[in-house]
């Protein structure tokens, strides 16, 4: 058994630290106070090919494995775990063409990706369905030599950029899960409506809408795999995409790990710094054990993906298990900061409030928890 | 045209330094290496002189231990064609490193048309290799060059010097150039440039190849120390009105005696 990362694996890290030191960091807390899409550093990242690094070398990806690919969202996380999510929207939204798609497909819609830069955008929760992915109600009706789509998608990242949407919709609402079909849709297209968008608590820099779709034309060939076979490819999607997600909250809590750790050796209380206070200790010890146990989990389950393992359980434990790791490291670091920590002239209120969202979308803590029973409980 | 970069692997900037038990040189084993940032300035003008001149080759040279070849790795990374290691112990001195260059230099069997370094590295700060090298090869040089424009075989160069000013120096090529921060800001090692990077040539050779032996180091280290840590500050109370003129005496006085400033 071997922990450590592959040369090559350290000089990526290296690089991916780098971006998020001087071109991540200094300018999150302005992205985030704006509400403002990081379009910018998005193309610089996407220069460097720190971003779909989901892309098969076949269409002009890297070609990395999946644990390359939470090694370098851990660390673009460390910049700001609001900007990773525009950023890992992109690869979740081309990993059900990946996964799914035919050749022709993944040609047509990969390489435009890997040839400039572009923003993608996943679309499966709807106002009414959250957690409940398989009651989706978006309808996608044969049109003849077209498909035709009506519905409306609620909190879909990118939206307002995006240059492509992966859609989630059903043949026949009666069918449940085996008419759910996933198809390629150009945002651009007549009768899509996006929504404004939304005025989150953390995250705010990511741009997140709702989206309606009003007989939508969208071309035959666009469909990914054959009408029912949507709902397979997007929880093979989640298996790939789950380590993704809990890596952004490793890298958080790391940075919330770091920064905690300088603090307490700079400020004194008492005639000495906290860190030698026990209370301040022991919070600092907890979070050392909870990003270590997570970054354990994060890279187990995305090595299982690239050894062609199942890694359901995994993915759920390293989900589950980071977000949460992450909202109670970030909050401890808030309580390390003391009051200085809930003001906004310093890091660690961002990182509280960016920790939240990890522990709700793609599936939320406790959606982690029944996927984990069910399996342990076949 | 063949563009020579020179380089330097040093411990990164938020190193903790500690000196080994017989002060010899510093302990190395928990060092994280960093390629010497002024060196960085260097291996961009070589890229941005090859993006002009596609023919040209950009070759890295770096005389140090092989623990770990990062510095070279991201220059090849960052788009150099191939590079030179020459394996020495870290603590070498700055004319056997000169002497090593130019050996490695040689051994390539392409004659330099520019060869590029950084004015210092940051972890001695001797500021010497550029000049010696440029020395034992008959070579002109410059050094902390803030500008830089290559017209056919003339290197038009801006130096800084104190002040803010600048001298503007012409050069024939070959010449030794050794940049300083501003001369332009280095790329970063794109994910595709680290995997081709690993496909690159690295040649290895050691100091006898290159012509250094023992007999050559003009300086030895003769023990390495942390510097005296700060004593604190010491804190004068003039709340007291009436006390005031006494304390502003006794403040004076060891500004004077001990801190010996006025």
């Amino acid at each position: 058994m071997d922990f450590s990362l592959s040369t090559e694996q350290r000089e990526i890290q290296e690089l991916a630290l780098k971006f998020a030191r001087n071109e991540i960091i200094p300018h999150a807390q302005d992205y985030d106070e704006k509400g403002k899409f990081p379009e910018e550093i998005f193309k610089k990242a996407w220069e460097l090919g720190l971003v779909n690094t989901c892309i098969p070398a076949e269409y002009g990806g890297t070609g990395f494995s999946a644990v390359d690919g939470v090694v370098i969202s851990e660390a673009l996380a460390y910049g700001c775990m609001g900007m990773n999510t525009s950023f890992m929207a992109n690869d979740l939204a081309l990993l059900p063409i990946v996964i799914g798609g035919s050749e022709e497909q993944k040609k047509k819609f990969l390489t435009p990706f890997t040839a400039g830069f572009r923003v993608a955008s996943f679309c499966l929760t709807e106002p009414g369905n959250g957690s409940d992915a398989g009651g989706i109600k978006t309808q996608i009706k044969d049109g003849g030599d077209h498909w035709i789509l009506n519905g409306e998608k609620m909190w879909i990242t990118n939206a307002g950029y995006a240059d492509l949407f992966v859609v989630y919709g059903t043949v026949d609402v009666n069918l449940k899960h085996k008419g759910i079909s996933a198809i390629v849709v150009d945002p651009k297209a007549p009768g899509i409506e996006l929504g404004k968008k939304e005025d989150k608590m953390g995250h705010r820099s990511s741009d997140t809408r709702g989206v309606r779709f009003n007989n939508v034309k969208v071309p035959k060939e666009n469909m990914l795999g054959k009408p029912g076979d949507g709902w397979a490819i997007a929880m093979n999607t989640l298996d790939h995409s789950r380590p993704l997600v809990a890596s952004s909250a490793l890298g958080g809590a790391q940075r919330a790990l770091d920064l905690s750790v300088k603090y307490a050796k700079e400020r004194n209380q008492f005639g000495v710094p906290i860190a030698k206070h026990q209370a301040v200790q022991f919070m600092i010890a907890e979070m050392g054990m909870k990003v270590e146990a997570a970054r354990l989990l994060v890279y187990k389950a995305a090595w299982m993906c690239d050894q062609g393992q199942k890694n359901t359980e995994i993915a759920s434990y390293a989900k589950a298990f980071a977000s949460d790791s992450c909202m109670q490291i970030t909050t401890d670091a808030v309580q390390i900061y003391g009051g200085y920590g809930y003001s906004r002239e310093y890091p660690v209120e961002k990182l509280m409030r960016d920790a939240k969202l990890i522990q709700i979308y793609e599936g939320t803590s406790q959606i982690q928890r029944l996927v984990m029973a069910r399996e342990l409980l076949k | 045209m063949n563009i020579f970069v020179c380089v330097k692997q040093v411990p990164d900037t938020e190193t903790k330094i500690t000196p080994t038990s017989d002060g010899s040189f510093i302990e190395t084993a928990s060092i994280k290496w960093i390629m010497n940032p002024y060196d960085e300035f260097a291996v961009e003008q070589a890229l941005l002189v090859k993006q002009a001149n596609p023919a040209a080759n950009v070759t890295v040279v770096r005389v140090g231990s092989t623990k770990d070849t990062e510095a070279l790795r991201t220059a090849m990374a960052m788009g150099a064609d191939d590079a030179i290691l020459v394996e020495a112990p870290d603590n070498l001195d700055s004319y056997s490193i000169a002497k090593a260059l130019k050996g490695a230099i040689g051994k390539s069997g392409k004659t330099p048309d520019l060869i590029l370094t950084g004015k210092q590295a940051i972890d001695d700060d001797a500021l010497q290799v550029p000049q010696i090298l440029a020395e034992m090869l008959k070579l002109p040089s410059v050094s902390v060059i803030v500008g830089f424009e290559l017209q056919g075989n003339t290197a038009k160069v801006k130096r800084e010097v104190e002040g803010g000013a600048l001298e503007v120096y012409e050069l024939a090529t070959p010449c030794v150039l050794a940049a300083n921060k501003g001369l332009n800001t280095p790329r970063y090692a794109s994910l595709p440039g680290i995997m081709k990077a690993k496909k690159k040539p690295l040649t290895q050779l050691s100091l006898a190849d290159v012509g250094v032996s023992d007999a050559d180091r003009r300086v030895k280290y003769s023990g390495f120390k942390l510097p005296p840590e700060k004593p604190p500050g010491k804190k004068f109370d003039a709340t007291d009105a009436a006390k005031q003129r006494e304390v502003v005496a006794q403040v004076v006085g060891l500004l004077r005696t001990e801190a010996k400033v006025i």
